[in-house]
């Protein structure tokens, strides 16, 4: 489980450097986006993986036997902020392509 | 003092913003009333802060404000102590001292520029104030979010260009950010500094190394908002195609990065970290701060444009401010706060300015111009026809420019000095690296008034047939009174220098931040 969790956030980040390092602007929003699912995905594994294990809800048993809480609020709280940013600079590379009338992250095309 | 009036400085802003989004583009007065009303609360909030944060126990008390009454160590918590204070209210003044300035032309050059910027309020005082390191990424968050509207106010190609840039880095940014937290969640089980302060020194071995890996995520995620070289080539673009109160308003924003890497390093890594942790980073730090100080200062010297020049002093002065918080010595830490005060107050006057020297007709100020929408410029002609214009304005920007340049360069008589000097005075006691710095300040000092003074006779002398702008008596009023706290600073010197050498102190103790978050049980480990 913890290795799969690892190959997938190790593939998600590594295409996403190498797409955010790319010229056009939709591969960087592209990017972005895996990388944030590499994060979310981080942060998710860091409270430890459980199969099984309930969320905090029901009968009160033994705590040990719950899925950490904490991570599954912060990685909430990131998808929805990291949501919205993502939005907003989708908005933003569509202005700049009305802009620029190019996709190049400078604004400037070296091929016409 | 009631600790609820902690969250005032969050909830003044957010209530003023939501007013002002659901009135859309209607009552232009009443949105501009709500904002003036808004920062003057906040900055009388701010000062009875800072009043309470400094009462007379010696120590000074620190003030916690748990959300919801949870313990501190599994909830939300804001905690003000005096550096939280100073920030406040230094945030607080620099937005009520540009107000004036934004509310002539430029925020008609979009509709939401009032909103955006009680929102970005939002999110300085909701960092400044938070005790625990998700919520600080979540304010943060609500700060950028806000910054890439402003720094796109006005719209036009130059803008978006560089906004796209802007966004990305920090987009990239704080995804590093999160990762850090992860990892130092990961290995704490907590969130919360307090609490993190208190257990970092009981760590060893594989746990300790990976708190090291997640604290050098975070401080890489803050020496990109404060522009270290070499993660801060963003700046000098965004800040110089942003209009010039929104880039004022940005001023406090790498000192932001300073204010978190010097509560972060000090709590976490301080003398009491154990083994190893001590001071961990700091001679990267130093070493990053001397580079980006160099960095700053060749960029002055090669800039051509008073808003790149701008935007290069905000580099100098982030790199000044990063070197000088690596020594970790309470003498410079509280010189550099001071520093820090002057130059945020004198880079935001700065920036004003560049938008009132700078003549429309050059392609630099049109570019600044360029409408949102001429139709709602048409709106308010009738407006512009009263503005009042006169040549006394000439003398007062002249004098203003050079008053920046003195504030800028840390030269007498002005308020700039005395900052620089109480940072240089305690530094040459810290071995090699401080003396780099020393000798670097120094010369960035000179490259700055080199800049400065081949700046100001391009402007004001070189050019016979200038003929000067258009100046709003508002906009010379926000510049005035800007570089006018500077001069009262120069007069007053005993009591703030003795809350900031306090402040220092203080956050080189941090022993008292965790007894005051965590209360009795801080003896004993969660």
């Amino acid at each position: 489980m913890e290795a799969v969790l690892a190959i997938a956030i190790g593939a998600l980040a590594g295409s996403g450097v190498w797409l955010l390092l790319r010229p056009r602007t939709f591969q960087v929003i592209i990017g972005l986006t895996l990388i944030s699912y590499a994060v979310n995905l981080f942060i998710f594994a860091v409270g430890g993986v459980r199969v099984g294990a309930d969320p905090v809800l029901g009968a009160a048993t033994d705590p040990s036997h719950y899925a950490d809480p904490l991570p599954q609020a912060l990685v909430l709280t990131a998808i929805v902020i990291s949501f919205a940013t993502t939005a907003l600079f989708l908005v933003v590379l569509l202005t700049s392509r009305g802009f620029a009338g190019n996709d190049h992250v400078d604004g400037e095309d070296g091929t016409p | 003092m009631n600790g609820a009036l902690a969250i005032a400085p969050i909830l003044i802003p957010l209530a003023a913003a939501a007013v002002q989004v659901l009135l859309g583009i209607r009552f232009r007065r009443f949105r501009a009333g709500l904002s003036f009303l808004s920062c003057l609360a906040l900055v009388v909030v701010a000062a009875m802060l800072m009043a309470a944060a400094a009462a007379p126990d010696g120590k000074g008390t620190t003030l916690v404000y748990n959300l919801g009454n949870w313990p501190a160590r599994f909830a939300i918590v804001l905690v003000v102590d005096r550096l939280s204070a100073l920030m406040l209210l230094l945030t607080a003044v620099l937005a009520l001292a540009v107000l004036p300035y934004a509310l002539g032309r430029w925020q008609r050059m979009g509709p939401y520029f009032q909103p955006l910027v009680q929102l970005l309020l939002v999110g300085y005082n909701g960092a400044f104030l938070t005790g625990d390191l998700f919520n600080l990424f979540v304010f943060f968050e609500v700060l950028l979010a806000a910054s890439y509207g402003l720094a796109l106010h006005g719209s036009g190609a130059r803008r978006v260009g560089a906004g796209l840039h802007y966004i990305a880095i920090n987009l990239t940014a704080s995804m590093l950010f999160l990762v850090g937290v992860g990892l130092i969640f990961g290995v704490t089980g907590t969130v919360n500094m307090a609490v993190l302060a208190h257990l970092v020194p009981g760590l060893t071995g594989t746990p300790r190394a990976l708190l090291h890996a997640g604290a050098a995520l975070l401080g890489l995620a803050f020496l990109i908002k404060a522009a270290a070289w070499p993660v801060g080539f963003w700046l000098p673009r965004t800040y110089s195609a942003a209009i010039p109160p929104v880039a004022a308003l940005f001023a406090a924003m790498t000192k932001l990065g300073v204010y978190v890497i010097l509560r972060l390093s000090l709590l976490l890594f301080g003398a009491a970290a154990g083994p190893g942790s001590v001071h961990f980073g700091s001679d990267w730090l130093l070493g990053l701060g001397i580079l980006t100080l160099v960095v700053g200062s060749i960029g002055m010297l090669g800039a051509r444009e008073l808003g790149k020049l701008a935007a290069y002093s905000v580099l100098v002065s982030s790199g000044t401010l990063l070197g000088a918080v690596a020594l970790h010595s309470p003498a410079v830490t509280a010189g550099a706060l001071a520093y820090l005060v002057i130059s945020v107050l004198g880079i935001a006057a700065f920036f004003l300015l560049t938008g009132l020297v700078v003549p429309r007709e050059t392609p630099e100020g049109a570019a600044q111009l360029e409408p949102y929408d001429p139709a709602i410029d048409a709106l308010f002609a009738a407006e512009d026809e009263r503005r009042v214009t006169s040549p006394a304005p000439v003398v007062i920007l002249a004098a203003s420019f050079f008053a920046c340049g003195l504030l800028l360069a840390g030269l007498p008589p002005l308020a700039g000095f005395v900052a620089k000097f109480a940072l240089l005075a305690p530094m040459l006691d810290h071995g090699p690296g401080a003396t780099v710095l020393f000798a670097l300040i120094i010369t960035a000092g000179l490259c700055t008034v080199i800049a400065m003074a081949r700046a100001g006779i391009q402007i004001f002398w070189a050019d016979a047939d200038w003929e000067f702008p258009h100046v709003e008596a508002r906009e010379t009023v926000s510049v005035v009174g800007l570089l006018g706290l500077c001069l009262v600073f120069t007069f007053v010197v005993a009591a703030p220098w003795n809350y900031l050498a306090a402040t220092a102190n203080q956050i080189h103790a941090p022993a008292h931040y965790i007894h005051a978050v965590l209360g009795q049980g801080a003896e004993t480990p969660p």
